[in-house]
C-alpha cells in the first residue's frame, strides 16, 4: 500500500532517514539461534519448584487450613501461608498513591475468586510440590457471590471486598470517575436525533507462549536475583520491597525479555512470594505457571459494558454524548481503576462534542482479577465508539466515512477533559483511508485539514 | 527414585545421562543437558514451542520420554548453525521478521526444517500444513510462511 508522503512535511526538519528502510531486530539473531535466555532458561542446582494450593470457590470464608500431610510428603522442603508473608495485603498501584491496599498475596481468614491461591508449596521437584499442593486441606464456609457488574451495585448485593467497603473504587470525584463538558440535557433537547445503545464484551486472556512466572536464586548475603518475565520490572521490583519489607538494595531483578506479554504479565503475582521462600528455605527457588493456571488464573482483560447516548443533528453534527461505563476489575483492584479512569478521558472519541457527560465505574465482583491488556481501558470504548457511530451515520442517512469527518476534532479544538487537541492528524488519516481502501468522500472532506477549523 | 541412563546424540555430539524414569526429552534437554532451544509453553502437546527432530522426523519434545530416546539422533534448533553461520532457516526468519518474543522460534524453524528436507519446494499450503502444530501469539503467521518460502528459494538457487 502506497501512503502519500508530503502530509506535514513541512513539520519536521530532521529528514526522517530510517522511515521505509528495514533494520534488523536487535533480538532476532539470539531467537533464531535458540540462544536468546528466557527467565525459565536459567537453572541452579537444588532449585526448588513452587506450586500453589488454590481456592476451589468464588468466595468463600477458610475456617482452616491443615498442611500436616503435605508437610510429611516426600520433598517437601517448606510450605507458606498467609502469616509468613511479612506485608500480606497490598495493591500494585499504592506506588502512584493509588490504594486502599486490597489483596492478599496468600489468602487471610477468605477467599473471593477461584482460583485464588492460598497456600504455597515447595518441594524438591515439580511432581513432589504438586503432590503435597493436593493434601493441603482447607475447610472453606461457601459464601454467595456475584458475577455481574450491575448485581454488584445493586443494595443488598455480596460485598466482594472488604478494603473498600462497597462494590466499587472509591474515587475521589465520589463513585466513578466524572467528566462534565457543557450542557449533555440542553444538547439532547435540542437534538434532531437521540440514539442510546449498550454494548458488552467478556473478559480476554493473552494467552502468551511462555506462561508467567520466575526464577529466584540468592546471593548469599541476603541478597537474591530474580529473573523474571515481568512487563513491569520496577513496579514489580518496589512492591517486592513492599510486600516482603526488604530494602530494593536487597533484590536483583532480571528481566527484559519476555515469552509474549501483551499487558498480562504487568502484576505484581509470582515474584514476591518465590523470593520470599527462597529467603526461607536459603535454596533457589522455580514459580512457573502451568498452561491451565495462565489461561484460568492470571488477569485477563476487563469485562467492560458501555452505555452509550447520543444526540445527533440532520446535518451529522453530534451535539450530545452520555457515556456510562463498567469496568469489571473481578476481585480485586490491581489496574482496573486507572482502566476505568483512562476510559472516561477516552470516551467522547476523537470527536468534538461540545456537550459530554461521563461516568465511569470500577466495579468489584467475584470473577477473576482483571488487569492490563493492550489499550487497556480504551479498547473496548473505540469498539463500542465507532460501532455507534456507524449506527448513528445510518440513522441520519450518512455515508460513515463522511459523518466522521464532520465530527473529527483539529488541532485547537477543547477535549471534553479540558485537554487542548494538538496534533491530531485524524483528518489526515481518514483522507489516507479514503484512498487506500478506495471509499471516496465529497471533495469538500478532502480539502478539509486538521490545522484549521475552516475547511 | 532409580535412576535410568539415556543415551543419544544431541546436534552430532555424544550425550549420556541419568534420569528418573518419565522425564521428559524436553526436561532431559533443558534441565539436565543444558540445551534449552526447546521451549515448554503448555507441557501438553499443544503450543509445538518444544519441537525437536528425533532421527529425521519432528517430534513433541514435551511428549516423548527421555528413555525412549536411547540411540537416537535428535536435533534442535541450537545446533543449527554452523560454524557460527546462520542455516538459511535461520537467516531467513531473520531477515523476514519472523520473530517478535521469539518463544515460538526455535519449535517453528524446527517444523520447517523438517518439511524442507522432506520437501525442498514446498507449495504455500504445504508450508501452512508444516507449521499448523506450531503457535505464535505474537508476530503472526504470515511472517512465518514468508520466511520458510524464502529459505525454500535459498536452497534452491544454490544447488542450482
Amino acid at each position: 500500500m502506497e501512503l502519500r508522503k508530503n502530509y506535514f512535511a513541512d513539520v519536521r526538519k530532521d529528514g526522517l532517514n530510517e522511515i521505509g528502510q528495514p533494520r534488523p531486530r536487535l533480538d532476532s539473531p539470539g531467537h533464531v539461534t535458540g540462544k536468546t535466555a528466557y527467565f525459565a532458561d536459567r537453572n541452579f542446582p537444588d532449585m526448588l519448584h513452587l506450586k500453589m494450593v488454590r481456592s476451589p470457590h468464588h468466595h468463600a470464608r477458610i475456617r482452616s487450613i491443615d498442611t500436616s500431610a503435605a508437610e510429611k510428603h516426600p520433598g517437601v522442603v517448606k510450605i507458606l501461608t498467609a502469616k509468613d508473608v511479612p506485608h500480606n495485603v497490598y495493591t500494585i498501584l499504592i506506588l502512584i498513591q493509588i490504594g486502599p491496599e486490597d489483596e492478599t498475596v496468600l489468602a487471610d481468614g477468605k477467599v473471593r475468586w477461584k482460583g485464588e491461591a492460598v497456600v504455597a508449596v515447595l518441594a524438591e521437584t515439580e511432581r513432589a510440590a504438586q503432590e503435597a499442593a493436593a493434601k493441603v486441606k482447607v475447610d472453606y464456609e461457601v459464601l454467595p457471590a456475584v458475577f455481574d457488574m450491575e448485581e454488584a451495585l445493586k443494595p443488598g448485593a455480596p460485598l466482594v471486598n472488604e478494603y473498600h467497603g462497597q462494590n466499587h473504587y472509591l474515587y475521589d470525584s465520589g463513585e466513578c470517575r466524572k467528566v462534565r463538558f457543557g450542557d449533555v440535557e440542553a444538547g439532547f433537547a435540542g437534538a434532531d436525533h437521540i440514539l442510546e445503545q449498550s454494548y458488552q464484551s467478556s473478559p480476554i486472556e493473552h494467552a502468551p507462549t511462555e506462561t508467567t512466572g520466575c526464577v529466584v536464586a540468592p546471593e548469599g548475603n541476603d541478597r537474591f536475583t530474580c529473573y523474571t518475565n515481568t512487563q513491569a520490572m520496577f513496579f514489580t521490583l518496589d512492591n517486592t520491597s513492599i510486600i516482603l519489607q526488604m530494602p530494593g538494595s536487597k533484590l536483583h531483578f532480571v528481566g527484559g525479555t519476555v515469552g509474549g506479554g501483551f499487558g498480562g504479565k504487568v502484576d505484581v503475582i509470582v515474584e514476591p512470594i518465590a523470593i520470599l521462600g527462597a529467603k526461607l528455605t536459603g535454596r533457589p527457588v522455580c514459580f512457573i505457571y502451568s498452561r491451565e493456571e495462565e489461561m484460568q488464573i492470571s488477569s485477563p482483560r476487563a469485562a467492560e459494558k458501555v452505555v452509550i447516548k447520543d444526540g445527533v443533528m440532520k446535518d451529522g453534527r453530534i451535539v450530545a454524548r452520555k457515556v456510562t461505563g463498567y469496568t469489571d476489575a473481578g476481585a480485586y483492584s490491581r489496574h482496573s481503576p486507572y482502566g476505568a479512569q483512562k476510559g472516561a478521558a477516552h470516551y467522547p472519541g476523537p470527536y468534538t462534542i461540545p456537550n459530554v457527560w461521563i461516568d465511569t465505574y470500577c466495579v468489584y465482583t467475584n470473577r477473576t482479577p482483571s488487569s492490563a491488556m493492550r489499550g487497556f481501558g480504551v479498547t473496548i470504548g473505540d469498539f463500542a465508539l465507532e460501532v455507534q457511530m456507524d449506527k448513528l451515520a445510518r440513522l441520519i442517512g450518512m455515508d460513515p466515512l463522511e459523518f466522521r469527518f464532520v465530527n473529527a476534532y483539529r488541532d485547537g479544538d477543547m477535549k471534553a477533559h479540558r485537554q487542548p487537541t494538538e496534533g491530531a492528524a485524524l483528518i489526515e488519516c481518514m483522507q489516507e483511508a479514503s484512498r487506500a481502501a478506495n471509499w471516496p468522500v465529497a471533495e469538500e472532506f478532502m480539502a478539509m485539514s486538521s490545522y484549521t477549523k475552516g475547511a | 527414585m532409580a535412576k535410568v541412563p539415556v543415551q543419544f546424540t544431541l546436534n552430532g555430539a555424544e550425550k549420556a545421562e541419568f534420569v528418573d524414569s518419565g522425564t521428559t526429552l524436553l526436561h532431559a534437554l533443558r534441565d539436565k543437558i543444558g540445551d534449552t532451544s526447546p521451549k515448554g509453553g503448555c507441557h501438553q502437546g499443544t503450543c509445538g514451542a518444544c519441537s525437536v527432530i528425533i532421527d529425521g522426523e519432528l517430534r513433541l519434545s514435551c511428549l516423548t520420554l527421555a528413555e525412549t530416546c536411547n540411540g537416537a539422533e535428535i536435533r534442535t534448533t541450537s545446533g543449527l548453525a554452523e560454524a557460527g553461520v546462520l542455516h538459511p532457516l535461520q537467516r531467513a526468519f531473520l531477515d523476514a521478521f519472523a520473530t517478535q518474543c521469539g518463544f515460538c522460534t526455535p519449535g517453528m524453524i524446527m517444523a520447517a526444517k523438517v518439511l524442507l528436507d522432506h520437501t525442498p519446494n514446498p507449495s504455500r499450503e504445504e508450508v501452512v500444513e508444516a507449521l499448523s502444530s506450531n503457535i505464535c501469539r505474537c508476530t503472526g503467521y504470515e511472517p512465518i510462511i514468508q520466511a520458510v518460502l524464502r529459505a525454500a528459494r535459498a536452497n534452491s538457487q544454490n544447488a542450482a
